[in-house]
């Protein structure tokens, strides 16, 4: 009964992932870099309710964790790096992302119009 | 220095909490530590690989190895807590009524000590692999010298401190009842690792559907406040959680006691019939 069991639970999961459709629309766009602990530009716009693909390049050797509350983003970019960043689509608003590992510093905003 | 300090007690004191709940959870049962030990080592290195490889990592996948990498790793991580629970519901009673005894439940245990040191393992290569590249990216770029790894090795000290804590209060509760404590600590621990791994896969891009955020109690307790972040361990609270979120915690928690009540044996067994087999 618990092989039973174990296969269930392992089918029911295997099944859920499989149900996982990606729906591909447009993106916007959006590139960012991080320099000096810092990003640049500090503000970034996207149009509301369309997916966000934005691309954060890291210009420092230190590596760093991309991370937004709102926007439920938490990606470590290594030293020199570039990582690509999907935000799901926004309604109009100000959402604040910072870098983790240098928070006194690295803080920003998307704001979606 | 405090800085630093905070940042890693803050990392570890995720992986400290679940490595709190697996050694309480095999508590008395010899052999059980080696297992839980060599979680913890495995996940040390396996942290260093990682954080070695993130540029890698991050790049595989056209960009989503690293969200992918953590969905799946969270995913073995529930799958293993469930296999655990069920195990304990078929075994729990024996093992409490054999505690003193330990030889027996040993030789029947070990599958379900590798499931929890595989738990711990993931769980410390999960935060580890942050540590390492923070206290790494502090190294190379030598903005703050000696001071801050101080800061960086007290906070591990007392993430440390707070698996020993979790332990010891939770070996408090007598032993027919912490298996009742346990195993609804490790559904909720599924639950939320679960729900990790759900937001994993929308970060990736993989999953858009459920996006929208069930409530916002960022401003009451935020998940990166330490209390917040206990909670987010221990039971997966999440300040912003998304749909997809909700659905999968809900989910997740309903088929490991589902699973748990299919698996438990009868009220009353007699001592021959639930023999251990395996």
């Amino acid at each position: 009964m618990t092989m039973f069991g174990a296969k269930l639970f392992v089918g029911a999961v295997v099944g859920a992932a499989l149900l996982v459709g990606s729906a591909l629309a447009e993106d916007a766009g959006l590139s960012l870099s991080i320099q000096d602990h810092r990003f640049s530009p500090v503000e970034i716009r996207a149009p509301a309710n369309t997916a966000i693909t934005l691309t954060v390049k890291n210009l420092d050797k230190s590596p760093e964790e991309f991370e937004s509350k709102p926007l439920r983003v938490e990606k470590v970019i290594a030293g020199g790096a570039e990582a690509t960043i999907h935000i799901r689509p926004l309604s109009p608003g100000k959402y604040r992302f910072f870098g983790d590992y240098h928070e006194a510093t690295a803080v920003g905003f998307l704001i979606v119009e | 220095m405090l800085g630093a300090l905070i940042i890693v007690f803050r990392e570890v004191i995720e992986a400290g909490l679940i490595v709190g709940i697996a050694l309480a959870v095999t508590r008395g049962v010899r052999g059980s530590r080696q297992w839980i030990a060599g979680g913890v080592l495995a996940g040390v290195v396996g942290a260093l690989l990682v954080a070695g490889f993130a540029e890698q990592l991050s790049a595989a996948m056209a960009g989503r190895g690293q969200e992918l990498f953590n969905a799946s790793v969270l995913g073995l991580a529930v799958a293993m807590l469930a296999w655990h629970n069920v195990w304990m519901a078929r075994h729990g009673r024996e093992l409490a009524r054999e505690l003193s005894d330990v030889g027996r439940a040993v030789a029947s245990g070990d599958k379900t000590f590798l499931a929890l040191g595989v738990v711990v393992g993931v769980a410390v290569l999960r935060e580890g692999a942050e540590v390492a590249l923070f206290l790494y990216g502090i190294l190379i770029s030598g903005e703050s010298g000696l001071d801050v790894i101080v800061g960086g090795f007290a906070g591990l000290g007392l993430g440390a401190l707070v698996s020993f804590l979790t332990f010891y209060g939770l070996v408090t509760i007598p032993p027919r009842r912490l298996f009742a404590v346990t195993s609804v600590l490790v559904t909720l621990l599924a639950g939320g690792l679960a729900a990790q791994g759900a937001a994993f896969l929308q970060q990736a891009g993989v999953v858009t559907a459920l996006s929208q955020t069930l409530w916002d109690t960022s401003a009451i307790l935020p998940d990166n406040s330490l209390f917040g972040r206990v909670l987010h361990t221990l039971i997966g609270y999440s300040d912003q959680p998304s749909a997809l979120q909700g659905v999968a915690y809900v989910a997740t928690i309903l088929a490991i006691v589902v699973t748990t009540k299919f698996s438990a044996p009868p009220p009353r067994p007699t001592a021959s019939i639930s023999a251990p087999a395996e």
